[in-house]
C-alpha cells in the first residue's frame, strides 16, 4: 500500500489541529501582504514625496500592528501543527508498541533488538519533521506564492507573469531530483537502523570480544561503518543539496530580474515608485515558502522512509486471538488433559519442520517429561504450549475445545513458566519475583525465597531485596535467574506448570534442595517438563522422546529402559559416566 | 564549561575546515544582503530617471550576488555536513576507544540499553556540534560586523540603532529562550533514556511480560514515557516558534526604528531616499543569521548533558590495563596461584579467600564446589577481567599483568556458562576465534563439537543474540570456538552444564580429545568423570576446603564425597 496515502490517513484522524495551523499560516501571509504595503509607502512617501516624519507615523504604526498579528498568527499556526503532530506520534507509537506486544517473543527474538529499538523510537519521532513541517508547508507552498501573485498582478502584470512562470520551476526540480533523493534517503535510514543494532550488540558482547582479544579488531570494524554511514549520507546530502541550490537559484535569479525589470519599467514610467518597492519587497517572500518546502521536503523524507519499517511491523501477520471467548476456571485447566492433534510447525524459511504430526496428550494433573537430543523440537513445543507461536497444523485442544480459542491473556494466566534463559527486567530483585503475584504479602514472599533457596543469596546483597537488577540481570548467574524464575512460579501458583530446564544451571547441592520444593510445587499441577537430568526425568508419570519433530516413544520409566532406544541409551550412558 | 572544552577539543583536529565553512556561510548570507541591497539601488536609483547607464553596476551587482548566494549555499552545506560526519565517526571511535578497557569490571553498573542510548544520542547529538553550536553565532558576529560598516557609512545614529536590534535577537531572545527551555532538553533525555530501557525490556521480555500477565502494564509504562518526552518537545516546540516570532518582530522594529531615525535626515540632506531604501533593505536581510541562535543555546544544553554523561563513563579507571612493555607469553607455563584473594565491589565477603595452587603444563585440575564458592571470579581473575585484591596469578613464573591482557587470552582458551553470540552469520561468530581460519576449519570444528549439520549453514545468520539457536547449539557454538582458537591453556567454566545427556557425553570425549597435551581447568559443580583430573580443588565459600585425586577425596567424609553422592543416588525404580 501506498506510503504516502497511510500517512495521509493518520493525518486525516487528527485534522482539526492542521486545519487551525492552515487557517492561522493564511492569514499569517496575509499580514506580509499588509506589511509590504505600509512599508512602500513609507519610503516612497520619505523619498518621492518628501514627507516629514510626522505624517508617516500612522503608516509606520500600521507596518507594527501588521508585523506583531503575523507574529501572532505565525506562532499559533506553529503550535497547531505541533499540536497535531504529537498526537499522530503518540497514536502510532502506542500502536506499535502494542503490535510488538501481540507478535510476542517469537517475533522479537527474530529482529535485532536495537533495531526494533531504532523503529519504535527514532522512526516515530522521524515523522514529527512530516507532519510538524513538510505537510504545512504544502500547503503553504502553494497558497502564499499564489496570493502574493494575486496582490502584484493588477499594479504590475509583468513582474506577477515573471513570478508566475518562475514558480513552476521549483517544484518541477524537485520532484527531478527528489525521486531519486527519496530513494537513497531510505538507503540511509536502513543504515542507521542497522548501526544502531550494530552497536548495541558489540557493546554487549564486549567481554566476548576481549576474550578472543577482538575487540581492538573490532574498531576497524566501527570505523569502516562509519565512514560507510558518512559515505552513504554525503551521497544523499549531495543531491538534495542540489535539489536545494536550484531552488535557490530559481529565487535568486528571480529576484534579480523581477528588479532589473522594474528599474527599468521605473524609468520609462511605466510604475510608480511605491509599486516597483512593494514588488520588490515581497519577491523574495514569494519564493521563500517555495525555497523552504526544498528544505523540509528532505526532513519529511527521512520521515516517509522511516515509516517503512514502521507499517512493516504493524503489517506483520498478526496471530489469530480467541475472539470467542471459551470461559476458563481454574478448575478445567487443572481438570483437564491437553491434546496435540496433529501438530506441525515449521518456522519461516526453515526447510525442515520443527515439529511434525505430532499428537500427544498431556495428562491433567500428571507429570510430562519431554525429552530428546537438542533440537529435536522440544522448545517448539513448549512454545506452541505457551502460544507464543500457533500451530501451521494441526490443534491443541483442552480436552476438546481448541485453546485457541481461549483469549491470551486468560491462558497465559493459567500457565506458570520457568524458562531456560529467565529475562530479569532492568527493576528490583523483589520487583522481579513479585511479578508472579504483585499483591504477595510479605510471608508468601518469604516462603518462596526459602523454597527456592534464594534466602542467603539475598542476605549476601548490600541492598538485599531492593538491589537492582541490571541488563539481562548480568549480575545473577544463570542459576541465581532460574531461582528467580522459580520463585515466580511458586507465587503464582498457577493449574499448568512448565518447566525448561528450570535447574539447569543449578549445582547438584542445590538442586537436591530445590528438588522437594518443586515436587511440593508439581503436585496437582499438569506439570511439562523438559530435562536433561534423568534423575528429574524418571519420576515423571509420563515420557515423551522426541526426535527430529517427531514423537519416537512414549511411557513411564521402566517402560522405557524396558523397551531400549534413546532413553535407555542416555540412561546406560549416563550410569556409565557416573560409575 | 570544563565539558565543553573537552568537547571542542575533540573536534580540533578539523579546525580549518570549520574555519572555511563558516567564511563561506557568512558570504552566503552577506551574498543575500547584497542581492536586496543592489535590487532596491536599481530601483530608487530609477525612480530619480538617469540614465540607462547608471543602472549598469546595479544590475552587475544583482547578477553576481544572485549566482554566488546560491553557489555558496551549496558550498557551505556540503563541507559543513562533511565535517558534521567527520565528527561523529571520529566521536563513536574515541567512545570505543576509551571504553573498551573499561569492560567488563567498570560496566558492571551500566544497562546496555542506556550505553546504546548514550552512544547513538549522545554521540549523534554531539556531532552536530559543529552546524549548530559553533558555527551559527560566528556567521551572525559576521553579518553583525559587516552591517555595522554598511549602515554606519550612511548614519552612526542608524548603526547603532541596527546594533542594538542585532544583539536584543543575538543574545537578549537567546538568553529568554534559555530560561524558558531550562531543563527540558535534560528531560527529553532522560525521557528517551528511561524508553531505550522499557523497550529493551519489552522486546526481550516479551514472554515473560505475556506469562504474568504485565504486557499492558508494561505498555502503559511506555505510552507515560512517550507522553512526558511528547509533552516536553511540545513545549520546545513552542518557545522554538516564539522566538522565530520574535525575531520576526525584531527585524520589524528594526526597520522601524531605522526609519523613525532616518526619515528626519532627508530633509536635513544627510540621507538620500536612495540610501533610505538600501539601508532599509539590508536592515530587513540581515536579521536571517540570528533566527537559528536559540537554538545554539539549546544544543549546547543539550551537548554539555550529552557530553557530561559520556564522559562520566570514561572517566572510570579500567579496572585493568597493558604493561608498557609486556613480556611474551611463555612457552613453559606452568600456572602458579598464590593467596589470591577477590571481593567484588560493594560486596561485603570476599569471593576467594587466600587460595594458593599449582597447574604443570599438560596437568588437568578440576575446581568444584557448590555455586557461590567463587569458582567463576577465578576465571575472572585469569581472564584479567579484574585484578585480585591480593595474591597473584603467574604463568610460567611471570605474574599476568606483566602480559599484554589480549596475548593472555589469546593463549587461554575460555568456555563458559554464557555463551554471547552476535548478530551475524555463524561464520563471523566462529572466526571471531580464528580471524584467519578457512572455511575448511570452520566445518572440522563444526563438527568436532557435534554441530555437523551446521557446515552447510555458515552464512546463516544466528538471530538477536543468537537466539535462534538452542542453548545446546549456543555451547556448543563456544567450543567450536575453542578449537579454532588453538591455545595451550583451556579453561571450561560449566562449559557442558547446558547440554542433554547423550550430547553432553560426546561433546565432553570431544573435550577430553582436544584438551590432551594441552593444561586444563575445568569449573564445574557436576562431579562426571572426575578420574581424569590429576587433581582436585574444592572450593567452599572462597576457600579451599580440599584437595587431591577424585580416589583420595572419595575416601575423605567431606564435602566432595557428599556432593559426589548427592549427584549420584540412584533410587530404586
Amino acid at each position: 500500500m501506498n506510503i504516502d496515502r497511510r500517512l495521509f490517513q493518520l493525518l486525516k484522524e487528527e485534522r482539526a489541529p492542521f486545519i487551525l495551523s492552515l487557517i492561522s499560516g493564511g492569514l499569517a501571509a496575509s499580514m506580509l501582504i499588509g506589511q509590504a504595503y505600509s512599508l512602500s509607502q513609507v519610503i516612497d512617501g520619505a523619498f518621492m514625496q518628501k514627507t516629514g516624519i510626522q505624517k508617516l507615523l500612522p503608516l509606520l504604526a500600521l507596518f507594527l500592528c501588521f508585523s506583531l498579528l503575523r507574529m501572532a498568527f505565525n506562532w499559533y499556526s506553529h503550535t497547531e501543527a505541533n499540536r497535531g503532530t504529537v498526537l499522530i506520534r503518540e497514536k502510532l507509537f502506542n500502536r506499535l508498541s502494542a503490535t510488538v506486544g501481540t507478535l510476542g517473543p517469537l517475533y522479537t527474538r527474530s529482529v535485532q533488538s536495537g533495531r526494533l529499538s531504532t523503529t519504535l523510537l527514532k522512526g516515530v519521532e522521524a515523522l514529527d519533521a512530516y507532519y510538524s513541517q513538510y505537510i504545512p508547508q504544502i500547503f503553504f507552498a502553494l497558497f502564499t506564492p499564489v496570493l502574493i501573485v494575486c496582490t502584484i498582478f493588477p499594479g504590475d502584470w509583468i513582474s506577477g507573469l515573471i513570478l508566475l512562470c518562475s514558480a513552476p520551476l521549483i517544484p518541477l526540480f524537485m520532484i527531478l531530483i527528489g525521486k531519486s533523493a527519496s530513494a537513497m534517503t531510505e538507503k540511509q535510514w536502513k543504515t542507521m537502523s542497522r548501526m544502531s543494532g550494530y552497536f548495541l550488540d558489540v557493546l554487549q558482547g564486549l567481554p566476548t570480544l576481549k576474550l578472543f582479544a577482538q575487540s581492538k579488531m573490532q574498531r576497524s570494524a566501527i570505523e569502516e561503518a562509519g565512514e560507510g554511514f558518512r559515505h552513504a549520507t554525503m551521497r544523499v546530502l549531495k543531491i538534495a543539496f542540489l535539489s536545494s541550490l536550484t531552488l535557490e537559484l530559481v529565487g535568486t535569479l528571480g529576484t534579480a530580474i523581477i528588479a532589473v525589470g522594474i528599474g527599468l519599467r521605473l524609468m520609462a514610467h511605466q510604475l510608480t515608485f511605491q509599486q516597483a518597492l512593494f514588488v520588490l519587497v515581497l519577491t523574495p517572500d514569494f519564493y521563500l515558502p517555495l525555497r523552504q518546502l526544498g528544505t523540509k521536503f528532505h526532513a519529511g523524507m527521512e520521515g516517509v522512509s522511516a515509516s517503512k519499517e514502521i507499517f512493516a511491523i504493524l503489517d506483520q501477520p498478526q496471530p489469530a486471538i480467541g475472539l470467542k471467548a471459551t470461559l476458563l476456571d481454574e478448575e478445567s485447566v487443572a481438570r483437564k488433559p491437553i491434546h496435540f492433534q496433529d501438530v506441525s510447525y515449521t518456522y519461516p524459511g526453515a526447510s525442515q519442520p520443527a515439529l511434525e504430526e505430532l499428537s500427544i496428550t498431556i495428562p491433567a494433573g500428571k507429570r510430562t517429561a519431554i525429552i530428546g537430543p537438542s533440537g529435536a523440537g522440544k522448545s517448539t513445543l513448549i512454545n506452541l504450549l505457551l502460544r507464543f507461536q500457533e500451530p501451521g497444523k494441526g490443534e491443541i485442544t483442552l480436552e476438546g475445545s481448541p485453546i485457541h480459542s481461549i483469549p491470551l491473556e486468560a491462558w497465559h494466566q493459567r500457565i506458570s513458566w520457568v524458562p531456560q534463559h529467565p529475562y530479569l527486567f532492568n527493576a528490583t530483585l523483589k520487583e522481579n519475583i513479585l511479578l508472579g503475584k504483585p499483591d504477595a504479602s510479605p510471608e508468601e514472599l518469604q516462603e518462596a525465597l526459602q523454597k527456592t533457596g534464594l534466602i542467603a543469596f539475598i542476605k549476601a546483597l548490600p541492598k538485599g531485596l531492593e538491589t537492582m537488577i541490571g541488563e539481562q540481570g548480568s549480575r545473577l548467574s544463570g542459576g541465581e535467574a532460574q531461582r528467580v524464575a522459580l520463585a515466580r512460579a511458586f507465587l503464582k501458583n498457577a493449574p499448568l506448570l512448565i518447566l525448561d530446564e528450570p535447574t539447569s544451571h543449578t549445582d547438584p547441592e542445590l538442586e537436591a534442595a530445590l528438588r522437594s520444593s518443586m515436587e511440593e510445587l508439581m503436585v496437582g499441577r499438569t506439570t511439562v517438563i523438559i530435562a536433561h537430568r534423568l534423575e528429574t526425568i524418571r519420576s515423571a508419570d509420563q515420557i515423551l522422546v522426541i526426535n527430529q519433530g517427531k514423537l519416537t516413544q512414549s511411557g513411564t520409566h521402566l517402560e522405557l529402559l524396558a523397551a531400549g532406544g534413546f532413553y535407555s541409551d542416555a540412561f546406560h550412558l549416563q550410569q556409565e559416566s557416573e560409575s | 564549561m570544563k565539558t565543553l572544552l573537552r568537547l571542542t577539543a575533540l573536534v580540533k583536529p578539523y579546525f580549518w575546515w570549520m574555519a572555511l565553512a563558516a567564511l563561506i556561510g557568512f558570504a552566503t548570507t552577506g551574498s543575500g544582503i547584497g542581492l536586496l541591497m543592489t535590487s532596491g539601488y536599481i530601483i530608487a536609483k530609477a525612480a530619480l530617471q538617469p540614465p540607462l547607464g547608471a543602472l549598469q553596476l546595479g544590475i552587475a551587482g544583482v547578477r553576481m550576488f544572485g549566482i554566488a548566494r546560491g553557489a555558496l549555499r551549496y558550498a557551505e552545506r556540503l563541507i559543513s555536513h562533511n565535517i558534521t560526519f567527520k565528527i561523529l565517526a571520529k566521536l563513536r571511535l574515541w567512545f570505543y576507544d576509551a571504553i573498551e578497557p573499561l569492560a567488563p569490571a567498570r560496566l558492571m553498573h551500566f544497562k546496555s540499553g542506556d550505553l546504546l542510548q548514550r552512544i547513538v544520542d549522545d554521540i549523534q547529538s554531539l556531532e552536530n556540534i559543529y552546524t549548530r553550536v559553533l558555527a551559527p553565532p560566528l556567521t551572525a558576529l559576521l553579518v553583525g560586523l559587516l552591517m555595522w560598516f554598511l549602515v554606519g557609512v550612511y548614519s552612526l545614529q542608524a548603526a547603532l540603532i541596527v546594533l542594538t536590534f542585532h544583539l536584543l535577537a543575538g543574545i537578549g531572545i537567546p538568553l529568554l529562550t534559555m530560561q524558558l527551555s531550562r531543563g527540558v532538553s535534560k528531560g527529553i533525555m532522560q525521557h528517551k533514556t528511561e524508553q531505550q530501557i522499557l523497550a529493551l525490556d519489552l522486546f526481550q521480555g516479551i514472554g515473560e511480560l505475556q506469562l504474568y500477565g504485565k504486557l499492558p502494564a508494561h505498555l502503559t509504562a511506555m505510552r507515560t514515557a512517550e507522553s512526558g518526552k511528547l509533552r516536553l518537545e511540545r513545549k520546545n516546540a513552542m518557545i522554538d516558534g516564539l522566538h522565530d516570532s520574535l525575531t520576526g518582530l525584531l527585524m520589524n522594529g528594526a526597520v522601524i526604528a531605522v526609519l523613525w531615525a532616518l526619515i528626519p535626515c532627508i530633509s536635513t540632506g544627510q540621507v538620500n531616499g536612495i540610501s533610505l531604501t538600501v539601508i532599509t533593505l539590508a536592515v530587513m536581510a540581515s536579521f536571517e543569521p540570528f533566527l537559528p541562535l536559540p537554538g545554539t543555546v539549546k544544543h549546547l544544553e543539550a551537548d554539555k548533558h550529552a557530553g557530561e554523561r559520556l564522559f562520566e563513563i570514561l572517566d572510570a579507571k579500567p579496572e585493568t590495563s597493558a604493561p608498557a612493555s609486556p613480556l611474551a607469553f611463555p612457552r613453559e607455563h606452568t600456572i602458579q596461584v598464590e593467596r589470591l584473594s577477590f571481593t567484588y565491589p560493594g560486596s561485603r565477603s570476599k569471593a576467594l579467600d587466600s587460595i594458593s595452587f599449582k597447574v604443570l603444563p599438560g596437568e588437568h585440575i578440576a575446581i568444584v564446589g557448590p555455586s557461590g564458592a567463587g569458582k567463576s571470579t577465578i576465571t575472572n581473575l585469569f581472564m584479567r577481567f579484574w585484578n585480585p585484591s591480593e595474591g597473584s596469578i603467574s604463568i610460567g613464573g611471570n605474574n599476568i599483568s606483566l602480559f599484554d591482557p589480549e596475548e593472555l587470552r589469546r593463549n587461554i582458551a575460555l568456555v563458559s556458562q554464557r555463551t554471547y553470540l552476535f548478530a551475524e552469520t555463524i561464520r563471523e561468530n566462529l572466526r571471531l576465534a580464528g580471524p584467519n581460519a578457512t572455511d575448511e576449519e570452520l566445518k572440522r570444528a563444526l563438527t568436532a563439537a557435534g554441530l555437523g549439520h551446521f557446515t552447510s549453514k555458515l552464512d546463516e545468520w544466528t538471530g538477536q543474540h543468537g537466539m535462534k539457536l538452542s542453548g545446546g547449539e549456543r555451547q556448543r557454538i563456544a567450543i567450536a570456538r575453542v578449537l579454532l582458537q588453538k591455545a595451550p591453556i583451556m579453561i571450561l567454566d560449566e562449559a557442558t552444564a547446558n547440554l542433554d545427556g547423550v550430547t553432553e557425553s560426546e561433546v565432553t570425549q570431544t573435550l577430553q580429545a582436544i584438551s590432551a597435551g594441552k593444561t586444563l581447568i575445568t569449573i564445574t559443580h557436576r562431579l562426571k568423570a572426575m578420574e581424569q583430573y590429576n587433581r582436585i580443588l574444592v572450593l567452599e565459600k572462597g576457600k579451599i576446603v580440599e584437595q587431591g585425586v577424585h580416589s583420595e577425596l572419595m575416601a575423605r567424609d567431606g564435602l566432595y564425597r557428599r556432593m559426589w553422592e548427592l549427584q549420584h543416588v540412584v533410587e530404586v525404580g
